[in-house]
């Protein structure tokens, strides 16, 4: 059996197929079908969670998306445990485990309902008034112990083990929202041709169809309607149904985001399918068709559970067949809780009484209701409900005073009225407009190519709404460029029609009590919390709902925003558009990171690039560090070696024998044509037209102010051809600085760029032996110092393979870069190796490749520059055509701060005790006994243990460091001041000599 | 995500494949050399940020990438219109009051 409250005959379910699950650790049988809200009524379950702030017990508010209270954690598995989820959203399967949230030791006993009694302390905005004394307390005691007391189910602790899809998708006509408008839309657009893209958060297409028993369209009931309406669709070529698929944000041009929730309904979804999809679709018209929000009355302890939304109770019985109590009341403002009524009465559940705010409301449903013979008050509130764990009593009185009467009941259906869902509408910057006469806003001025039709339009009936939405299809379909119509507008024969209604607290609840009426459920805002807001100084509706909370839950008051309005207006003595409506932000319901995420995550998070070399160094145990998106061998450790032994090591090898480096990651650029050199002339600081076929420079590049952008040894091959290498990090805006000027600027230059550097695979050999290594494996070209010498470029061919082979250094030692097709760099490295290994050469990472060149004092731009450092800062003035009459940064250069004394210059430190190394970024300073904050005169950009050196080495930008040589500087660190001297920036091999030795 | 087309492609494509450049017409002086403090600081520093429609130069990175200029109103975020770089500021602008 599933459930004594499930009523044979009644809902669409199939009694057959029985689902076993669990809540709190109590087992149950709900129906294949069922969401976990409905299978827990079925069974009489109401009370199933303990709220917010005052830990008040709860239950369903709602039957769906818009559902404040009834949040559960699902768990699948140790990983697989999802905090707030919407019980009415939920659908269930076999094995399903649920618990409840918010509440210790138990759900009917939670200890923290201790808030509730001392709600006084809990007031609006209370986080800014009561835990303030004393003021640490706040963020050691208070602050921890309210987050804690507050919290809304537990993260999982585990990595998500599920995965995620993601889909870019394109269509003429987006149509949100799968209820009669929807359906009509999508019909009346599918039938043109056009491509149609339908989606509905629900498992089944039908939206209100699903409850009102009083809609006939084609002849056929409203839901049967739905489902042969949707089989159609679903049957097109041109039409996409998404099902269970939440639009959730829209964006500019008719962008909108939907998170299809692809398996969570599922017993065991395998891992084939992902959990959720992300779709990302660009439309050409979108029709919005997403309904309306039932609202609840404001009325003291209208939160106890068993009291929910009229609307909702219809769905649990006219589609899930079940009663949500035995005994039930009604307390209403407008007609639609009538249906509910009389849909629970016909299936012989009896009706306390219906309570109608209005003094004498006429039409066929109160006839209904009357015939039926179900006692209704007019002209009376619901002034309060008993009960605690449960509803068990209504309290009524006439609404302006007089006599009380308590009618006991186990569940009361409540109906303020309908707000019209213009949560998208108003995402896509559309501006809502407020009517005076039916209390509601409804989409104004359109900003994007949409159309809002039906409920979330204003209009009420089926009738018109599928009128509406038809014609909203077909026109939609036509800006899209469809050509022919040849569909049928759908026939609504019957139809049930409501509007009007009420916002705010209803009697009972009014400006001169004190009662728990409830606005937001979620976040526990009462009626009186607004009225305070109000009171104590907020004007704004975005104040009073911060200094509330109203709205903010994670159902960002789909039911409470009207409501809250309605009674700051009333307590500001304002009409409600003047007040204004708070802005409509994306998510319109929670999605989960993992489906933004899709599958950007662990290794496909941020492309990784590995050079030609790359497997060598792993097999030799190289360890890697990230430069960019490189994978760069950062030392190579042998047998009990730590990284300071390997690196030691290293250093003397290269300078001692030689050493093999991997510097295929250098960005490389090929600037070509007969005005290649005009272009290195404007790019660079250096002078190029004279530089010979076959010759080097070390070339600086500027930005337009004057600082330092890249550098890089830069390869003539021809009068015509350059060979331009970049940092690492900085070959892409290298690239896009080049293209920038080439195509904006010095458009005239006929020269072409093209990024070489995965092209050709590079690697370094550097050291005394350098030579003897290559030279056995090169042929074509001499080798000698006069046929090759320092700075110069030759292409040959090195093991039978085409090579751009350099001599240039970037250690001080005799070296060469040997550039050859990638394809090729393993296997020439494999050849270079072991020809190296008759010569005891070593391989080395980036962190020797660093201490090399730092004992040179050769710079890294983007280390010992920061994007404030001219060449002058740097030393490099001799890099810097003094002739040239223009190059970018030129005039930047000489700006009256970049020429003025006292500017930071590098320079070298030595510290005083040899064996103390500083550290990179440490601040210097002059003096070390001044007071704190000292004045700091610059800061240590590169420093290492030199092992060559026999000491520690340091380059530091000094404010007038070159003026400076020999003086004594301090380092103030945690465990003391350090002190340096200040000198040149060679440490090693001043002469340069060894370029040749 | 907006849609951004591209003069050299002539097709309208997504944001993602595109980089703003700053702001378009703003000429790099043949005289660099020779400019005034005042002048390379007009050239160099000083931008407009007006609230409403703005010229900016824009490169379709992921596509030709060519630079274009652009017609942006800062209020709506739409493109009003798009072209060559090198091409003179359009005297009037489509859909466009004033």
């Amino acid at each position: 059996m599933s459930g004594a409250f499930r009523i044979p005959r009644a809902g669409r379910l199939s009694q057959a197929k029985t689902a076993r699950f669990s809540f709190d650790g109590q087992s149950y049988t709900g129906i294949e079908g069922d969401t976990l809200a409905s299978a827990l009524l079925a069974n009489g379950v109401h009370l199933v969670g303990r709220s917010f702030k005052y830990h008040r017990p709860r239950g369903f508010l709602s039957a769906g998306a818009e559902e404040p209270n009834a949040l559960v954690q699902i768990v699948r598995d140790d990983a697989r445990k999802t905090p707030n989820v919407r019980a009415t959203v939920q659908e269930l399967y076999d094995g399903l485990a649920a618990n409840s949230q918010n509440r210790w030791p138990s759900l009917s006993f939670d200890v923290g309902a201790v808030n509730d009694l001392a709600s006084p302390l809990f007031s609006a905005g209370f986080y800014y008034k009561t835990f303030m004394w004393p003021k640490a307390a706040w963020k050691s005691l208070y602050e921890p112990k309210i987050r804690e007391a507050a919290g809304l189910g537990v993260s999982p602790d585990k990595p998500d083990p599920d995965h995620y899809s993601s889909r870019y998708a394109h269509c003429d006509v987006l149509v949100l929202g799968g209820g009669a408008a929807g359906l009509a839309a999508a019909l009346a657009a599918a039938e043109t041709g056009v491509r149609v893209i339908l989606a509905d958060e629900q498992a089944e297409f039908g939206g209100s169809l699903r409850f009102e028993t009083g809609a006939k369209i084609d002849g056929q009931d409203g839901f049967v309607w739905a489902q042969a309406a949707i089989a159609k669709l679903t049957a097109m070529d041109n039409v996409r149904v998404l099902s269970r698929t939440t639009a959730f944000g829209y964006y500019a041009q008719n962008f909108v985001g939907l998170v299809e929730r692809v398996s969570d309904h599922l017993k065991a979804p395998g891992h084939e399918l992902p959990r959720e999809r992300l779709w990302q679709v660009r439309a050409k018209r979108v029709v919005l068709a997403s309904g309306a929000i039932e609202r609840h009355m404001v009325f003291a302890n209208n939160d106890r559970p068993g009291i929910m939304l009229a609307g909702a109770a219809r769905t649990f019985l006219n589609h899930y067949g079940v009663a949500v109590g035995r005994n039930v009341g009604v307390y209403t403002a407008n007609d639609s809780a009538y249906a509910a009524a009389i849909d629970l009465k016909k299936a012989g559940v009896n009706i306390a009484a219906i309570v109608d705010l209005r003094d004498n409301p006429t039409g066929p449903v109160i006839d209904e209701a009357r015939a039926l013979g179900i006692e209704i008050n007019f002209g009376r509130a619901v002034i309060r409900a008993g009960g605690k764990l449960r509803v068990s009593s209504m309290t009524v009185q006439p609404k302006n005073g007089g006599g009380e009467r308590t009618i006991s009941v186990d569940a009361i259906l409540m109906s303020a009225g309908w707000t019209p869902s213009v949560h998208l509408f108003s995402q896509s910057r559309g501006k809502v407009a407020f009517n005076d006469e039916t209390k509601r806003f409804v989409p104004g001025t359109y900003a994007q190519d949409c159309v809002s039709v039906g409920a979330c339009n204003g209009t009420d009936g089926l009738s018109a709404t599928v009128d509406e939405a038809y014609a909203a299809g077909a026109m939609a379909a036509k800006d899209s460029g469809a050509k022919t119509a040849k569909g049928t507008k759908p026939k609504v024969d019957a139809s049930e029609s409501w509007s009007r209604g009420m916002l705010g607290a209803a009697p009972g609840a009014g400006p001169d009590t004190t009662v728990k009426a409830f606005v937001d459920f979620q976040n526990d805002v009462t009626a009186k919390d607004i009225r305070q807001a109000v009171h104590e100084g907020m004007r704004s509706i975005e104040h009073v709902k911060r200094f509330t909370t109203n709205g903010m839950a994670t159902d960002q008051g789909k039911t409470s925003n009207m409501h809250g309005l309605a009674i700051a207006a009333e307590t500001l003595g304002k009409p409600i558009p003047e007040v204004g409506l708070t802005t409509f932000r994306a998510p319109y319901t929670p999605v989960t990171f993992g489906a933004i995420v899709s599958h950007a995550r662990g290794p496909l998070f941020d492309p990784t690039r590995k050079t030609a070399i790359h497997p060598w160094a792993e097999a030799q145990g190289a360890v890697f560090e990230d430069v960019g998106q490189w994978k760069r061998a950062w030392y190579f450790p042998r047998a009990g070696e730590d990284m300071h032994a390997a690196v030691d090591r290293e250093c003397v090898a290269v300078r001692k024998t030689a050493g093999l480096f991997d510097a295929s990651t250098l960005g490389k650029i090929e600037v070509v044509g007969p005005d290649a050199a005009k272009f290195m002339e404007l790019l660079y600081t250096n002078p190029w037209e004279k530089l010979e076929p076959g010759r080097c420079r070390y070339g600086i590049m500027l930005r337009e102010d004057g600082f330092i952008y890249d550098d890089g040894v830069v390869g003539r091959l021809a009068p015509d051809r350059f060979h331009v290498t970049t940092t690492t990090g900085g070959a892409p805006r290298v690239m896009n600085h080049m293209e920038d000027y080439l195509q904006t600027e010095f458009p005239h230059l006929n020269v072409w760029l093209t990024s070489i550097t995965e092209q050709w695979a590079v690697i370094a050999v550097q050291g005394p032996k350098s030579r003897d290594i290559i030279a056995p494996l090169v042929e074509g070209i001499d080798m000698s110092d006069e046929a090759l010498p320092h700075m110069s470029v030759r292409e040959g061919k090195i093991c039978g393979v085409p090579t751009r082979l350099f001599r240039m250094s970037f250690t001080g030692e005799r070296g060469f870069e040997v550039n050859v097709p990638a394809d090729y760099g393993q296997a020439v490295w494999e050849a270079l190796w072991a020809e190296g290994q008759k010569h005891g050469a070593t391989a080395y990472g980036t962190e020797t490749m660093h201490v090399l060149r730092a004992e040179k004092g050769y710079i890294i731009v983007g280390q010992d520059t920061d994007g404030t450092v001219t060449p002058n800062d740097a030393g490099l003035d001799w890099a810097v055509g003094k002739k040239k009459t223009d190059f970018v940064g030129i005039r930047g250069m000489a700006r009256p701060d970049l020429v003025a004394k006292g500017r930071k210059q590098l320079v070298g430190l030595k510290t005083k005790d040899p064996k103390v190394v500083l550290e990179e970024g440490a601040q210097i300073v002059e003096d070390p006994k001044q007071a704190i904050p000292m004045k700091m005169i610059g800061h240590v950009t590169s420093s290492y243990w030199s092992q060559n050196c026999g000491r520690s080495i340091a380059l530091a930008l000094v404010a007038g460091g070159r003026d400076r040589m020999g003086d004594t500087l301090y380092v103030p660190m945690p465990n003391g001041v350090i002190e340096v001297e200040v000198t040149g920036m060679v440490f090693f091999d001043e002469t340069g000599g060894r370029l040749n030795g | 995500m907006l849609l951004i087309r591209c003069p050299y492609c002539e097709e309208e494509r997504p944001e993602l494949e595109f980089r703003n450049a700053g702001e378009a017409h703003i000429a790099r002086s043949a005289n660099m050399a020779g400019e005034s403090d005042d002048d390379f600081e007009k050239f160099f520093f000083i931008r407009s940020n007006p609230k409403g429609i703005i010229y900016e130069r824009w490169r379709h990175m992921h596509g030709c990438a060519r630079f274009f200029n652009a017609v942006r109103d800062t209020v709506t975020d739409k493109f009003v219109m798009t072209y060559k770089a090198g091409e003179p500021k359009p005297a009037k602008l489509p859909g466009v009051a004033k």
